[in-house]
């Protein structure tokens, strides 16, 4: 199965990344612009199907590395489980 | 009283604070490599600055579950003194010994600067009265912008838990925080560098004043040598 961690600043927590960039984006003509998040992505390929304990170990896995829950949050999307 | 400075791939500040603790304090200081799983013994454990694992994810993200954190955090639950510096406070943070998080300067430069830092009333160990009103120390960072939840600084406020604050804020930290420690006093976190101020060339030699500090809850004769 594929898998896609998303992972993004919390919505309270200042973005500066994403301030930049959306300065950007609006000096090349965007309009309208009411906020940039700049997060990232995190592309998994495993053997093995999708399970409630597999869920499990993937959310832990998402804390304790992939995110810091500090200051991000992650969501994931599993394809071909 | 021994000293340990860990020592990760990427790490840039290890021989920094080694010669911090061994010639300008004059105390036993050895390397510990990220792979023991022993600090040695250590009494003081040093997580020094740089950009250790390539700082890949976030800073500090990897380094955290290297196998010598376990060794630092079963030191720190005993009681034992950490000091993380820089990269070392990230990973601090990182590993839950400390609170909080480090991110990307509200600037998005990188900043290489001497910086004037108001001391804190923060306990036994780090105080105006052991230190001064004052400390002059450099930093280097592109990720020192310090985040926590308002729960959260409202407890690092109430605890004393701030050691230090920038006299001008250079990277957005909430607050202008430069350095905290945790709620039982034994594990300390800054991204300003007192070991890069000690030698006669350094900008300030304000590093020795800052590390006797950390010393003196544990060895309250390192400041009597001091004097």
């Amino acid at each position: 199965m594929k898998i896609k961690v998303f992972v993004t600043p919390k919505k309270n927590v200042l973005d500066p990344q994403g301030v930049a960039v959306g300065h950007a984006l609006e000096s090349l003509g965007l309009g309208g612009l009411k906020g940039t998040r700049v997060g990232k992505v995190v592309e998994l390929e495993i053997e093995g199907a999708d399970s409630p304990q597999f869920r499990a170990q993937l959310d832990k896995l998402c804390r304790d590395l992939l995110s810091n829950p500090v200051i991000e949050d992650y969501h994931y999307e599993i394809a071909g489980g | 009283m021994n000293i340990a400075v860990l020592q990760f791939p990427g790490s840039n500040c290890d021989q920094d604070a080694f010669h911090l603790f061994s010639s300008g304090l004059g105390l036993p200081t050895s390397y510990v490599w990220h792979k023991d799983t022993s600090v040695g013994g250590a009494d003081l454990v040093v997580v020094p600055g740089g950009f250790s694992y390539g700082d890949y994810l976030r800073c500090g993200a990897i380094a955290r579950f290297s196998p010598v954190m376990g060794a630092v955090r079963e030191h720190a639950e005993r009681g034992g003194l950490v000091l993380g510096i820089c990269n070392g406070f990230q990973i601090l943070c990182e590993a839950g010994l400390l609170p909080g998080a480090l991110i990307r300067n509200s600037s998005l430069e990188y900043r290489c600067m001497t910086c004037e830092l108001v001391v804190e009333e923060a306990g036994p160990a780090f105080n105006t009265r052991l230190i001064g009103k004052r400390v002059s120390l450099p930093i280097g960072h592109g990720e020192g912008n310090f985040r926590i939840d308002a729960a959260g600084l409202e407890r690092l406020e109430s605890n004393h838990q701030v050691l230090l604050r920038y006299a001008e804020n250079p990277n957005g930290s909430l607050s202008s925080i430069a350095g905290i420690r945790n709620e039982e006093g034994n594990v300390f976190g800054m991204m300003p560098h007192p070991d890069r101020a000690f030698e006669r060339f350094h900008p300030s030699q304000d590093g020795l004043v800052v590390a006797r500090a950390v010393l003196s809850l544990r060895f309250p004769e390192i400041l009597r040598e001091s004097a």
